[in-house]
């Protein structure tokens, strides 16, 4: 039933609808919007093609496609696509070189090591941006979008830097095991990421041991990666580290140090024995807060923004927000942690596709960059340029600002941001650089005329009428075209004529990526 | 007086005090270009500005000097022998040092007497042998520490804790979320950084700085490329609001915030394109502050600026009394010098504290390629009318050495304190996240 919630006040301050219903949305209600929606929600957006195309399928199978990605071809990633050596750690040859160094105060030996240790150091900042532009060209490529949003969203949640732990190969096979099980199941994620060299080093786990267990890793897993806040004592803290020490790496691989483990009695959150990290992250999942926790997560990023969890305000929230929420949670539980279980039925709840939800999300700065090349089918530009706009936009891949990730929703946008995005898309449309980098345009032309390929075939001549070609084209990058939007637009395309030429499609263009309203999905 | 309530009515002070807001947008054109004292009468009975002295009105400037400066050639301290012994190759004779009235243990490197000017004017102090515990010698890590003024290096910015504690940042309006941010939008640029990217030390958790190199950059760039762009870009990003959609609302939210990019934009571009009063060497960071100057001059109500100076990581080559690392020292005593001769003609200086420090100083002993590698402690320079002048505190010795490395005496958090608290008028407890004896660097009122 869609049923539109009381409203107070005036029409302006009406609350759009939300809908309660977690059944299926049905197929005469899955129309253009709601597979764009989807498509922006669930990957990065779409041509006009690929919306139609889910449109013709009906909502059962765009989301199977979608979610059940693994029958899509993909690139597979080769294992020796990056040096994996480069921060590897001395060999015993290498350390009794130094030893000696130090003993003789051979200033010069020790100064020729150092610098061999820097030059290894600018080698992997190098890889590292190697990296981001991998990982950045691999979204916009990928025919499994969901795979790279999910492996992002691991990314951010289980939030790792290259800043602290400086080793490149580590973040990249941290990033190769979040896509890994991208929807595949919660409990591998956590038992693998106290596996995680990345991981470890980034939470000092690696210095851990028995008699002097560090507490990061353990707080971490309980408040952050898990659990939330409130769900767990300080105690459970300092036992939980303790399960953790000896858990640590050597080079590309977890060790686990029997020595260093503190094997002794445990008390945490209620439960009593030996228990090691396993048995640890064994104890959270059997929390009934973590399920809430990673499902109300999952729908911060797909669905709303949500208040921190610290302000627990959710009491406060509409009645349909938490009614979804509990239903989402039990479906992750009855899933047994199953990822791909829950995107499914929040994909196709009616709840998904309320009007209050649609274009009303602000995209992350990667959803803007590769969202604009796979929709508007750009060409990809510099992606060395991208990746920089990415950093300037608050966004840099590998490199999150803390363990806490991206705040995302209306952090990502201010003044200065606002005008980094609006350039961006200028240089993605007309291929002219931003500011700083060397003047020379990119001669690749964007031909814009394929988007409206679409509209000709479904209403004949309509292509060549700028109020069809606005309308069109407003519809499918900002989700609608309201009449105020519209009548600029109109004039500048109707400036030139009755014709409408790739010149002023692309000047429509870039008045359209500027509109305030780009920025939402 | 609830939390909501509470709420509002910060916000609320901000916003009569944002010039970037809509409201005060249209006036905002017209202050640009006046003479200064005209300008702060007009700013003074609009209300837009208050009486110096008053906390409102305080801005700092952050100076960064990026690549770890080496202190011990910044202020020499040439009656120790020690430090002749240790630099045989780079030492600054003692005879060249400035000297300092009434200070005879340290000089000031020959190539400042720009600083030596602002000194004797009563307009410096330096803070000596800064540093903080377990010195960290990697750029990015001592960096991110002195940003974050958290020996783990992690967590937000110590500036952006301030913004969000006192103007803008989170449960204030800028939180993400439609409930809460009912009336964000218009937060004016609580701090900005003349750079490509905002350092770390300005981030928050709400609050997130405004970064640019140029004003140029601070606009769309689509208008350059056509010129029948730019009517229908103005007329969209201009609209403020839209009926029928709630104020609540992230597109209600975004239309603010392009008009205020919009406002902005044309505030800093007109300020920035004004002319100084005093001529300002030709270097980087001169430019920088000569954008800064205009920018207060202008009445941006910004509290806070951030600029950058680079190249002090001398492993090669530095030079002693001459070369390159004195002709550093020489660009930013000059360009402070310049800057404080600006801030005067407008009438602003004494609402300007400029802070000066780098990531680490370097080791006592030169190395073997005429250069210094990476150390420890180091001074800081405080700048401004407003500070108490002089040398404040004691060399570091120079005997007692913790591996080659001066050992620190003032926690660089307590200079932090010193002014979170004496000038910004905030508690430093919450921002610092931590209880730092403040400093004592400004003047009582």
């Amino acid at each position: 039933m869609r049923q539109p919630v009381s409203t107070k006040g005036t029409p302006e301050n009406q609350r759009p609808v939300i809908h309660a219903s977690m059944s299926p949305i049905r197929d005469a209600d899955f129309g253009y919007e709601q597979a764009r929606h989807l498509l922006w929600r669930a990957g990065f957006g779409g041509t006009p093609r690929q919306v139609q195309t889910l449109v013709s399928w009906g909502p059962a199978k765009s989301v199977d496609y979608l979610v059940d990605y693994r029958e899509v071809p993909s690139e597979a990633v080769k294992a020796d696509r990056f040096d994996k050596d480069i921060m590897r750690p001395p060999t015993a040859e290498e350390r009794t070189q130094m030893a000696r160094a130090r003993r003789e105060r051979d200033e010069e030996a020790l100064n020729r090591l150092q610098q061999e240790r820097q030059r290894r150091e600018r080698l992997d900042r190098t890889q590292v941006s190697e990296m981001q532009k991998w990982w950045l060209r691999r979204m916009i490529e990928t025919g499994r979008p969901l795979e790279e949003r999910m492996t992002l969203f691991w990314h951010g949640h289980f939030a790792t830097s290259y800043r602290t732990i400086e080793n490149s190969y580590h973040m990249f096979m941290q990033n190769e095991f979040f896509r890994a099980s991208a929807v595949g199941n919660f409990a591998d994620l956590v038992f693998g990421i106290i596996r995680d060299p990345a991981m470890l080093a980034y939470l000092d786990n690696n210095n851990s041991r028995k008699g002097r267990p560090n507490e990061n890793l353990a707080r971490e897993l309980m408040e952050l990666f898990a659990l939330g806040i409130g769900n767990y004592g300080e105690q459970d803290i300092k036992e939980g580290a303790r399960a953790l020490t000896g858990y640590t790496f050597d080079d590309d691989a977890f060790v686990f140090q029997r020595g260093n483990h503190d094997e002794g009695p445990k008390r945490i959150l209620g439960r009593s024995g030996n228990f090691d990290g396993d048995e640890f992250v064994k104890i959270i999942l059997e929390q009934p807060a973590c399920a809430s926790y990673i499902t109300r997560k999952l729908y911060h990023t797909f669905v709303r923004d949500l208040p921190p969890l610290e302000r627990a305000e959710d009491q406060k929230l509409p009645p349909e927000v938490r009614g979804a929420m509990r239903d989402l949670a039990s479906t992750f539980l009855r899933a047994r942690y199953g990822i791909a279980p829950v995107l499914k039925r929040l994909f196709l709840s009616e709840h998904f596709y309320s009007p209050a939800f649609m274009n009303e999300q602000i995209k992350s700065p990667v959803q803007l960059v590769v969202g604009a090349v796979r929709s508007l089918n750009t060409p990809v530009r510099d992606l060395s340029i991208l990746n920089d706009a990415l950093d300037l936009m608050g966004q840099n891949l590998m490199f999150p600002p803390s363990v806490k990730g991206w705040d995302g929703g209306r952090s990502w946008i201010n003044t200065s941001t606002l005008y980094v995005r609006q350039n961006l898309m200028a240089f993605l449309i007309t291929g002219k650089k931003p500011q700083g980098y060397d003047p020379s345009a990119e001669t690749d032309r964007y031909d814009p005329m394929p988007l409206l390929e679409e509209l000709a075939l479904a209403e004949p001549g309509a292509e060549r009428r700028p109020e069809r070609v606005c309308d069109y084209l407003l519809r499918l990058t900002i989700g609608r075209a309201p009449e105020r939007a519209m009548r600029p637009l109109v004039e500048f395309l109707g400036a030139h004529g009755d014709r409408v030429e790739p010149d002023h499609v692309r000047g429509l263009l870039l008045l359209i990526t500027a509109m305030p309203e780009y920025q939402l999905c | 007086m609830d939390m909501r309530e509470q709420m509002i009515y910060t916000r609320r002070r901000f916003l009569g005090q944002g010039l970037l807001m809509a409201s005060a947008a249209a006036s905002v054109p017209a202050f640009v270009g006046r003479s200064a004292s005209a300008m702060s009468e007009r700013l003074a009975l609009a209300g837009l500005s208050s009486l110096p002295g008053v906390p409102d009105d305080h801005v700092l400037v952050v100076c960064q000097l990026s690549g770890g400066n080496d202190g011990l050639n910044t202020v020499i301290p040439y009656a120790w022998d020690e430090y002749y012994k240790a630099r045989p190759g780079i030492a600054v004779p003692a005879a060249q040092a400035i000297r300092i009235p009434g200070n005879e243990v340290v000089g000031l490197h020959p190539q400042m007497t720009g600083l030596k000017s602002l000194y004797d004017e009563g307009l410096a102090a330096i803070v000596q042998g800064v540093g903080y515990p377990n010195p960290n010698r990697s750029h990015f890590k001592s960096m991110d520490i002195w940003h974050t003024a958290d020996t783990s290096g992690t967590g937000d910015g110590w500036l952006g804790r301030y913004f969000d504690a006192e103007c803008c940042g989170y449960g204030k309006g800028e939180s993400g979320t439609p409930e809460a941010g009912a009336d964000a939008g218009g937060d004016g640029m609580p701090g900005i950084a003349i750079g490509r990217t905002a350092p770390l030390a300005m981030h928050g958790r709400g609050a997130k700085p405004v970064a640019f190199e140029s004003a140029d950059l601070f606009r769309w760039s689509g208008e350059d490329i056509h010129e029948s762009l730019r009517g229908p870009y103005h007329e969209a990003n201009r609209r403020g609001r839209e009926a029928g959609l709630r104020e609540e609302s992230n597109a209600s939210f975004l239309l603010r915030t392009a008009l205020d990019a919009q406002v902005s934009s044309e505030t800093i571009r007109k300020a920035v394109s004004s002319r100084s009063q005093v001529q300002f060497p030709n270097s980087g960071l001169a430019r920088e502050l000569a954008m800064v100057a205009k920018m207060i001059g202008a009445g941006i109500k910004t509290k806070v600026y951030y600029v950058n100076h680079g190249g002090f990581d001398t492993h090669s080559g530095q030079g002693g009394a001459q070369g390159r690392h004195g002709q550093l020292l020489n660009q930013y005593a000059e360009a402070m010098k310049a800057f404080y001769a600006e801030l005067k003609k407008q009438g602003n200086d004494a609402r300007v504290l400029t802070m000066t420090f780098s990531e680490f100083g370097r080791r006592v002993s030169q190395n073997a390629s005429q250069g210094t590698d990476h150390g420890t402690a180091a001074p800081m320079i405080l700048l401004g009318p407003m500070v108490n002048p002089g040398v404040l505190t004691a060399h570091p010795s120079l005997k007692d050495l913790d591996q080659g490395d001066l050992k620190y005496n003032t926690d660089f958090r307590s200079v932090y304190a010193g002014i979170v608290e004496g000038w910004l008028k905030a508690p430093s407890k919450p921002i610092l996240q931590g209880t730092f004896k403040p400093f004592d660097i400004v003047k009582k009122a």
